[in-house]
């Protein structure tokens, strides 16, 4: 075993891109919590993001369009959960679970044909200048777009969120539908872009497992990462700053934990393998205890205008 | 413009009729599927749903699978139907059927070669204690800190999973395998073997115990002050606080029991279908399970039926794969479907579809 | 009242609106006009349509047919947007507000145009000020009490100047103090030129406050009258359409004490309820205890208390000398302490369920309804049976979920459930809260034949008069504390109103 041998420099950066992933699907569910709505389809939204962002982004060889398509076929999940929850009253939990389950098995069928293919690589964007600052230059400005583009998601989500009235219309539907529903505001369309942006961020975060992390399609390859981006945004206390500090003390855990088996450090792999899970536990555990402050007033609640 | 209004209560005749309608809807969404993938819905359709039960060559082979690939679906999602319906969600079956698998068979293997009749009890036991462990940890910890059950108890499938990993080339590793991964063949160890009680039925020990726990849950659900206040925690939590009961407690049973149910699943599966631990032996039926669940309408004899159904789906769905070349990703999309389209079809329970009237009649 | 005068100068016409939901009609042909500047009653029982009427002139609610019109032309606002734009604003019964919110950030969502959060800021100062309600734009509404909360919900009203405000039952969450703050504050309006309309079931307000008044009942416009020329007798004869049962009770000797608080403090579960502070009071066999005050003091938690939901966190209370703060609910059932909660639909009832499982859900310990586990449904079929028969609830039968009921009805299934196992203590949150007038009769007359037959009886109610009605003593609640309880008889408005307002100290007897 040879610790000496982790750059930390590259770990550092390796973070960011571990962390992308999860990020974007936390801040995306993040909004959609913040309207009152709990989607625990995420993982199934980016699983299907994944295999479709890989499958175009093959087949055009351009993995900018491969992103798009995987926030539109992301987007266009999360509509079939949106219309189930909000127009035909589904209980949210059950319709979640059904959303995942159904693009597990999605995901697999449309991947089949994709398996061991490699991805188109993505050019890295050198920020001029402010990646040639020596150690933060490499650790924050040597990446390739899509880091860039989680980041203005999360600053616009925040801003949208906290400064703009569309986002105060938002967290007062989230906080009191029936509430908002008197004073005029039309809750279920609030939700329903909520659940369409939510959508649409899990399956960038999905794509970028598949094109860039990776980069190639593996049946089941979110391996759990939107069951962790759901437990971010508890972390996160639904705030989006938070849910990137979330994201990225997570994704350094699981750097670590690459770095260490690479190292081979006397810890069998499957402990290693685990860590991440155990100490999403341990976190929520953390959290809880503090008691869960902040969570939107209807969440998860069903609405129905009786007028 | 239609418009849903709230029935006063729900409606008995729907509740029953959903689940056939979302079978009908999924085959022909299913059917739709399978014809976009370039196969002849008719044949496809009637391969998985048919074929399995009264086909000259396949019935025969398929029927007693019917019954093992069932049993582990009922025996959990029967389990897993008293939380939900008392609002607990425990979705990690999957980890305790494997936590169940490992600690039942690990106390089989620590006997090898006993010829002990009691060694297979003990496996029994062992098995329910190891699911009903895993499923204490986000049982303990919704208690004692409030921390979210579905979420901890999601993770732990994971860990349970790299668990599994580690003892199929460890621990549990079969020390005359020449280095293979994987347990000791129970097949190869009468006394640990989770036989057929009826030669050829595969009408195994986990499938008696399936309907058992079929029938206590039926009693306990309709008959039992505990089944009563499951229903009511599920229904309105304040006024089960009201009535006395102990929130505590409930997330407990209820974790607790579907644990152990799973453990039961896992440790039935891997002393007899399976045979031995390996890296994946559970295929997924924890999830599934919770499909099962829904479709059963949380009912035990729903369950039963919708068990029965869902093991048909699979076994259609192998000799769909040999006969027909469909992949095996349509399969778990179809039951994927059939869960969605039961959700959207339970709208009918409990609203009623109107058209607007455009001028009201006295 | 000559009408064709009113007509011509009206700021709003209505003219024969009506809506209908499935199996009741709301409001039948309701036509009325109202003057600016003018403040007009609509008084009406529950379910008379007030709600609903006013709804439709708000944009929540289409007419199925009916005109209105707004300073002489058509009024069709197709959602509270437009009628706000038009001059219509309102302030709700349930308040509209949302809890993690600021006070500016829960005005601003009212607003169509909202000014930059600083101007906003600034006018609500000022405009608090102006009308002396003293409001910090920055305070979480979640924290705010119950006055404070309606305060946000007026100058939300009033930062659109206007032309009609509708108030729906705007004093039940108020002391008698806060009541006349606000009524300076709609004088004020009404100098202006703004029309009110004031929706309200409590006649003395109305004929202090109100200069004309249009009566519901059933959905039909019966009456209209100068409540300040009429007695408030003659307006619930209005309004209730014939001569009410009043509550009959003999003086009575109460006996030894059944129930003690003592120094009773809780921490309230919830996020943004009232913690209690102190409590301490007794009750004995045969006496009705009131408590009043208003919404959101600690009404909730003492029942929990009480109970057994909840753990007080520091005192005693005692049920017939012995300690019974650690027994959970069922066991206090069992030493014959009873209880009600206010929330019918989930907390003292399950709406999904059968009215068989709910009598089941108190009753299961003292009726026998249990044996060593197992359920006796036919027992406790008898048992849903013999409250329905009992308390006249009208239903087709046993089988039917409690949901489908009518607030009345469930409200007499539920007292009827907990005084039919023959209590020793009953403590009820808001018996008659949202209750036709008959049942409320019907409900109160029971508690004190439960008094008169030995029960110490608990009423924790916001409604003053049926605490005059029906108590012996009289105490309230206010921040968690409660005031020493003092006898009803001869208690003036002025000391009921100190008591709920705090000042108790002085008040007692």
């Amino acid at each position: 075993m040879d610790l000496g041998q982790i750059n930390p420099i590259l770990l550092l950066a390796s973070l960011m891109v571990a962390a992308t992933p999860i990020l974007l699907a936390a801040i995306g569910e993040a909004v959609v919590e913040k309207s009152g709505v709990l989607n625990l389809g995420v993982e199934g939204m980016m699983i299907t993001g994944a295999v479709v962002g890989f499958a175009i982004g093959v087949n055009t060889q351009t993995p900018a369009l491969g992103f798009v398509a995987a926030a539109v076929a992301g987007a266009a999940l999360s509509m079939l959960f949106g219309l189930l929850v909000l127009y035909l009253k589904s209980n949210q939990v059950a319709t979640g679970l059904g959303l995942t389950l159904f693009g597990l098995g999605l995901s697999a069928l449309i991947g089949k044909p994709y398996e061991g293919i490699k991805a188109p690589t993505m050019a890295k964007w050198d920020i001029p200048l402010l990646s040639d600052i020596p150690v933060l230059g490499p650790i924050l400005f040597k990446h390739d777009p899509m880091v860039y583009v989680s980041l203005i998601i999360v600053a616009a989500t925040w801003y949208v969120l906290t400064k703009t009235r569309a986002g105060l219309i938002l967290r007062g539907v989230g906080e009191n539908h029936d509430a908002a529903h008197a004073l005029g505001y039309k809750v279920n369309r609030v939700r329903l872009i909520a659940i369409a942006f939510g959508g649409a961020c899990a399956g960038l975060g999905g794509a970028y497992i598949s094109l860039v992390r990776v980069p190639q399609w593996v049946e089941g390859m979110t391996a759990g990462a939107g069951w962790i981006a759901l437990a971010i945004v508890v972390f996160a206390s639904w705030r989006p700053w938070r849910v990137l500090l979330g994201a990225y003390l997570f994704g350094g855990i699981t750097v670590l934990q690459l770095n260490l088996q690479a190292a081979g450090v006397a810890l069998p792999v499957e402990v290693l393998a685990m860590s991440p899970y155990v100490v999403t536990i341990l976190v929520l555990v953390g959290i809880s205890f503090k008691g869960n402050h902040g969570a939107p007033g209807s969440l998860g609640r069903s609405f129905h205008a009786t007028h | 413009m239609i418009r849903l209004e709230k029935r006063p209560q729900p409606s008995k005749l729907w509740a029953t009729m959903t689940p056939v309608l979302a079978v009908i809807a999924t085959m022909i969404a299913g059917g739709i599927m399978f014809w976009m993938l370039g196969k002849d819905p008719f044949e496809a359709i009637r391969t998985i749903f048919w074929d399995p039960l009264f086909h000259e060559t396949f019935g025969p082979y398929s029927r007693p699978q019917l019954l093992v690939k069932a049993a582990p679906l009922i025996l959990i999602a029967i389990g897993l139907s008293l939380g939900f319906r008392a609002g607990i969600w425990n979705i990690g079956a999957e980890g305790q059927y494997i936590m169940g698998a490992i600690c039942g068979a690990a106390v089989g293997l620590a006997f090898y070669p006993s010829e002990s009749i009691l060694l297979f009890p003990a496996m029994v036991l062992a098995g329910a204690i190891g699911g009903w462990a895993w499923a204490m940890i986000p049982g303990f910890l919704k208690v004692k800190f409030g921390t979210n059950e579905i979420l901890v108890s999601l993770m732990l499938v994971y860990v349970a999973e790299n668990l599994l990993a580690s003892v199929s080339q460890g621990l549990l590793k079969n020390p005359d395998g020449m280095g293979f991964p994987g347990s000791r063949n129970f097949r190869d160890f009468p006394a640990a073997y989770n036989t057929d009680i009826i030669e050829g039925t595969g009408m195994h020990w986990g499938v008696a115990a399936a309907f058992i726990a079929v029938i206590l849950a039926y009693i306990l659900l309709t008959r039992h002050m505990l089944g009563f206040q499951v229903r009511l925690a599920g229904e309105a939590p304040r006024a089960a606080r009201f009535a006395g009961v102990n929130p505590t407690r409930l997330v407990l049973f209820c974790l607790g029991t579907s644990g152990a149910l799973a453990g039961l699943a896992g440790l039935f599966e891997v002393s007899g279908p399976s045979g031995q631990v390996t890296i994946d032996f559970n295929s997924g039926y924890g999830f599934t399970a919770i499909i099962v669940a829904f479709l059963g309408r949380l009912h035990p004899v729903g369950i039963l039926l919708a068990g029965l159904l869902m093991a048909l789906t699979y076994i259609g769905g192998e000799l769909a794969q040999l006969m027909l070349g469909l992949p095996g990703a349509a399969i778990q999309m179809f039951q994927g479907m059939l869960m969605f389209f039961l959700l959207a079809m339970d709208m009918l329970t409990h609203y009623r579809l109107r058209l607007k009237r455009p001028v009201a009649a006295q | 009242m000559t009408g064709d005068l009113r007509q011509a100068d009206a700021l709003m016409t209505l003219e024969g609106l009506t809506k209908a939901y499935p199996g009741v009609v709301a409001n039948d042909q309701v036509s009325f006009s109202l003057l600016p500047g003018e403040v007009h009653a609509l008084l009406g029982e529950n379910g008379a349509g007030k709600s609903t009427l006013v709804k439709m002139i708000y944009g929540l609610v289409k007419p199925d047919a009916g005109q209105m019109t707004l300073k002489g032309e058509t009024f069709t606002p197709v959602n509270p947007a437009a009628a706000r734009a038009a001059g219509v604003a309102m302030v709700f019964q349930h308040f509209s507000l949302f809890d993690a919110l600021s006070v500016a950030e829960n005005i601003a969502l009212g607003m169509d145009n909202p000014p930059t959060p600083r101007e906003l800021s600034a006018r609500i100062r000022e405009v608090s000020q102006a009308y002396g309600l003293p409001l910090d734009p920055e305070r979480t509404v979640g924290d705010l009490s119950a006055g404070e909360r309606q305060r946000v919900e007026i100058i939300r009203c009033l930062l659109q100047n206007p032309k009609l405000l509708i108030m729906d039952e705007p004093t039940s969450v108020l002391t008698p103090q806060e009541v006349e703050i606000l009524f300076e504050t709609l004088r004020k309006l009404t100098d202006e030129g703004t029309a009110i309309l004031y929706i309200s079931h409590k006649l003395e307000e109305i004929r202090s406050l109100c200069e004309h008044a249009t009566i519901l009942r059933h959905g039909v416009v019966v009456d209209t009258c100068d409540p300040r020329e009429k007695s408030a007798r003659e307006l619930a004869e209005m309004m209730v359409g014939d001569t009410l049962h009043v509550p009959s009770r003999e003086h009575w000797e109460p006996g030894d004490e059944a129930l003690s608080l003592e120094g009773v403090s809780m921490t309230s579960p919830n996020e943004f309820g009232v913690n209690l502070r102190n409590v301490s009071l007794s009750v004995r066999k045969g006496e009705v205890l009131g408590i009043g005050g208003v919404a959101g003091n600690g009404q909730d938690e003492l029942l929990a208390v009480l109970s057994g939901e909840a753990r007080a966190s520091a005192g005693a209370i005692k049920l017939s000398g012995d300690e019974i703060n650690t027994l959970p609910p069922n066991a206090r059932r069992t030493r014959g302490l009873l209880t009600a909660p206010e929330e019918r639909l989930g907390h003292s009832a399950a709406p999904e369920m059968s009215l068989t499982e709910n009598a089941l859900l108190t009753g299961a310990v003292r009726e026998n309804l249990v044996e060593r586990g197992f359920l006796r449904w036919g027992k406790a079929e008898s048992f849903a049976r013999r409250i329905i028969e009992a308390f006249d609830v009208r239903t087709p039968g046993t089988e039917n979920a409690a949901g489908s009921l009518s607030g009345g009805n469930l409200q007499k299934f539920v007292i009827g459930r907990e005084v039919l196992q023959d209590p020793d203590v009953l403590v009820v949150n808001q018996p008659t809260w949202g209750v036709d007038a008959a049942a409320a009769a019907s409900i109160r007359q029971s508690l004190l034949d439960l008094a008169h037959k030995g029960a110490a009886v608990i009423v924790i109610s916001q409604d003053l008069d049926e605490l005059m009605e029906i108590a012996d003593r009289f105490t309230a609640l206010n921040e968690g504390r409660v005031a020493n309880p003092v006898p009803t008889q001869n208690l003036s408005v002025e000391e009921i109103g100190l008591m709920m307002g705090g000042g108790e100290g002085e008040v007692a007897a």
